[in-house]
């Protein structure tokens, strides 16, 4: 029991860190909440599996023109709405949660719902861990996971491009002044957050299916894990996820299924509550201000 | 015996100390005038004694009762009042309607009570009058957000007045006025201490603070570094040294 | 030459904002038009509507008026932005058929008692998020219809998934009808008038600016948890209502539906004006009534619409009509 515990517990919290990365991205550099997460995550695992079953496109080939669909689509989101309400925080979330449940119904009412969907696996076969029995298509999510965190910070730390991210999120009005365009820079976050979502659609959707109503999930995940965290803080999406991921795992053994979400939707509240700028946020703004 | 005492109070944002254990006292119907470079915790000071910020530790003593880390709208209502570096006016609401929270507040409610809504209006164009908006014209009525900035200081200084302060705190009232909106201000401050208020005044004018004051504190790096009477701390080598000495 | 639009009130509008509102019969008129029509209008419409389903689509309207209502008076009031209409709703109609089943209460009594008790129990499950600002509260309001949603799904109490059935309904269909939209009217015009009164300013003055209003010695706290338990109250009486409605009360009375469309409503009226809103839910909710047929579509339709309005005519219906009622505009070159 401990040994299956701690490895999926593993598991489900780099599928969390994986959720949440895209969300924490574009916030992090733009300061959009990007509402429209969970159904850039179910948009994206609809797009493969057309790529893949009616054009008949190649796997990888398939997988690479869905993640570039749905960047494109993360960047129109900002060229085309957001820029219109830019700095105006409540309006950019009903705008991207309007625009997020549209394009859910839309795939609903075009009949994507159910479990007729899935993804085929990267990796077939299982292995042996601790005595417990893992498919590999889970241990590839812990890796890519891993390794996209990684590359995240190796980016967003130590490249002019990364530089130019956080001076925008530092103080965008300054960064504008150095001559970094703030536009393109938004529309670049929203394009690489929704890259991001659709690459963890494309590797976690095999474990299960593409349902609309996952989309509402995907998006309470990534908050619950932002929140927690900090939203902005890579070293907060880490330590959230596992946080989350272990408590998650726990309650799912113990208390059963229903429980997984609620575990979400009460650190989201707790959070706020208690310390509304999470484990390792920097927002000053929260707290008693002159 | 002081109206309000300020001991021994400190306060760290993260590593920084902005204040370090500072002490002085306001007697009943004092001018005290608060300088010193930015930075040195002018404002920090203004916030605690308001209670918009907590202290670390230290206590404020007013009318002998201790205020320390009351929440703001309470140190309101026992009557210190206090206006913001920033004039923070009620944008959407009529200059007027501004005077309205004030007065609507439990400290002055009793007074203006008793008649139809409306009352309250005629008290606040007087209390405009009084701080220089013109009674007969437009001014008054207009929304806070399309006056100019003179006329927000005025409406902030208003909307201090309407709580009938004993207690009245200036967070750099200056900044941002013309040489004679200035010179059209001071007088005003005159009358308001000829009439019994005791005054808080953050400054960085010095020649008007010194002719308002009756006592200046200095402060340096979140310290008090000399207090005495105007003529003393023009006279004082420690202040000339890290302050005045390019300026008097 | 280069030209500039100037508006210019009109000058009836000057005459009557003030007691010169009495000297003529036109003057009153046009105080009195935009005002008692529209009431007219409301108590007309479930007798003009065609039979029984026209009814009904009367009822479910004023219900979403009281959502987007109530969602207007709190941005207004308190500054604060609910993506969670439901959170009322779904409260107020549980209550209401609780206190019918269990312990038999007549319809009335538990709508009176499910808008007290669930205006209560929303505010204080909000009251510990008052201090958050912005997009930090709208996310709470967000999360606490979908959690209890999932409490109830999980434990299985108040009827788990299956939801409550067999609650009683209206004595008949003349209260069924006017209860709601006369309670409807009753707090439209009541909050309008309350948002002119000294204490209606002061909550404004607090979404304006709540440092200054601290400054200022209110207490901002307790009157944001006015302004929240009165918004909550509308949304537990249309929780309720709904509830004795349809005879049945389940999960979908925290359904995200209801917290989009109110939102929906109060953009496509007019934002902050109040009566905007209400316009607007008689505008969309018929819309989206007539479109039933098409399925989810109708949530996409009324998604899209109100992204499209937020980004290209924030403005609202409610408060162009009211400018061209009120002002004559004309091109003047400068």
């Amino acid at each position: 029991m401990v040994p299956s515990l701690i490895i999926y517990g593993l598991i489900n919290s780099v599928a969390l860190a994986l959720i949440a990365l895209g969300f924490s991205l574009t916030y992090g550099i733009s300061r959009v909440a990007n509402f429209s997460h969970g159904a850039l995550y179910v948009v994206t695992g609809f797009a493969a599996w057309l790529l893949l079953n009616r054009v008949q496109l190649n796997y990888y080939l398939a997988v690479f023109l869905a993640v570039v669909l749905i960047s494109v689509i993360g960047a129109s989101i900002y060229r085309l709405a957001l820029i219109r309400v830019r700095g105006m925080p409540l309006l950019e979330i009903i705008v991207t949660f309007a625009l997020g449940t549209a394009a859910l119904e839309a795939l609903r009412f075009f009949g994507f719902f159910g479990s007729n969907y899935s993804l085929p696996p990267l990796f077939r076969g299982g292995v042996t861990l601790l005595g417990v029995p893992v498919d590999t298509q889970r241990l590839a999510v812990v890796v890519i996971g891993g390794t996209l965190v990684f590359i995240l910070w190796l980016v967003t730390h130590h490249t002019r491009v990364g530089l130019a991210f956080r001076a925008m999120a530092q103080d965008e009005q300054a960064a504008m002044m150095l001559g970094i365009d703030s536009d393109l820079m938004a529309t670049w976050s929203l394009a690489l957050g929704a890259a991001l979502v659709g690459l963890s659609a494309i590797v976690l959707l095999p474990l299960s299916f593409i349902a609309t109503e996952s989309g509402a999930n995907i998006l309470v995940s990534a908050i619950a894990v932002c929140i927690l965290g900090g939203l902005e803080s890579t070293a907060g999406v880490i330590v959230a996820s596992l946080l989350i991921g272990y408590a998650q795992i726990l309650t799912v053994a113990y208390l059963g299924p229903h429980y997984q979400m609620i575990v979400a939707l009460l650190a989201i509240l707790v959070t706020l509550i208690v310390k509304p700028s999470g484990l390792f946020g920097k927002q000053k703004e929260l707290e008693e201000r002159v | 015996m002081p109206l309000l005492t300020v001991s021994e109070v400190s306060k760290s944002f993260g590593g920084i100390k902005a204040l370090d254990g500072i002490s002085f006292s306001v007697a009943e119907n004092d001018v005290l005038g608060i300088i010193g470079l930015n930075g040195s915790g002018k404002t920090t000071a203004v916030n605690i004694i308001s209670g918009f910020a907590k202290p670390g530790s230290g206590q404020v003593r007013f009318k002998d009762r201790d205020i320390t880390g009351l929440p703001p709208h309470r140190i309101a209502g026992l009557g210190i009042a206090r206006t913001f570096q920033t004039v923070r006016p009620f944008h959407n609401l009529p200059a007027f309607k501004n005077l309205i929270v004030p007065l609507y507040s439990p400290r002055i409610r009793k007074f203006t009570e008793g008649g139809r809504w409306g009352d309250r209006d005629a008290v606040a164009l007087d209390l405009l009058e009084e701080v220089g908006f013109e009674r007969d014209s437009y001014v008054p009525y207009k929304p806070a957000s399309t006056l100019p900035h003179g006329y927000l200081r005025r409406l902030e200084l208003a909307r201090c007045l309407a709580l009938k302060p004993d207690l009245l705190m200036t967070d750099e009232l200056f900044s941002g006025l013309s040489a004679s909106e200035v010179g059209s201000m001071v007088p005003l401050i005159e009358k308001l201490q000829t009439r019994g208020m005791t005054l808080i005044m953050v400054e960085h004018r010095l020649r008007e603070l010194f002719r308002l004051a009756n006592k200046i504190v200095v402060m340096d790096r979140g310290r008090k570094i000399a207090e005495g009477s105007p003529s003393e701390i023009v006279e004082n080598s420690t202040v000339k040294e890290t302050y005045l000495g390019a300026e008097l | 030459m280069a030209r500039r639009l100037e508006r210019i009130d009109r000058p009836i509008k000057v005459l009557t904002d003030d007691i010169y509102a009495l000297s003529s019969i036109w003057n009153m008129l046009y105080v009195a038009v935009p005002r008692i029509f529209p009431a007219l209008l409301v108590l007309l419409m479930p007798l003009l509507s065609p039979g029984a389903y026209g009814e009904r689509v009367v009822i479910i309207t004023a219900i979403y008026a009281l959502l987007a209502l109530s969602w207007d008076f709190i941005s207004l009031s308190t500054g604060l932005v609910s993506l969670g209409q439901a959170l009322f709703f779904g409260v107020g109609a549980y209550i209401a058929g609780l206190l019918n089943l269990h312990l038999g209460l007549s319809p009335i009594l538990t709508l009176a008692l499910a808008t007290v008790l669930g205006a209560s129990f929303c505010t204080a499950l909000l009251a510990p998020c008052l201090p958050l600002r912005g997009i930090y509260f709208a996310m709470t309001t967000l999360v606490y219809p979908l959690l209890i949603a999932r409490v109830i799904e999980a434990t299985a109490i108040v009827g788990g998934t299956d939801g409550l059935v067999g609650i009683d309904s209206f004595p008949n269909a003349w209260v069924e009808t006017y209860l709601v939209l006369i309670f409807l009217l009753g707090c439209g015009f009541g909050l309008r008038r309350f948002m002119t009164t000294d204490l209606g300013l002061v909550l404004r003055s607090i979404s304006d600016n709540d440092q200054a209003a601290r400054a200022s010695g209110v207490n901002v706290t307790s009157h944001k948890l006015i302004a929240l338990w009165i918004g909550a109250a509308l949304g537990a009486f249309a929780g309720a209502y709904f509830t004795h409605l349809y005879m049945f009360v389940g999960l979908s009375a925290f359904s995200l539906d209801l917290s989009i469309l109110p939102i929906a409503c109060a953009v496509v009226g007019g934002m902050g004006t109040l009566a905007g809103p209400v316009v607007g839910a008689f505008i969309l909710v018929p819309l989206a009534e007539m479109l039933r047929d098409l399925g989810t579509l109708r949530i996409v339709s009324y998604s899209l619409l109100l992204v499209a309005l937020v980004l290209f005519k924030p403005e609202g219906l409610l408060s162009y009509l009211k400018r061209r009622y009120e002002q004559v505009e004309r091109w003047v070159e400068v």
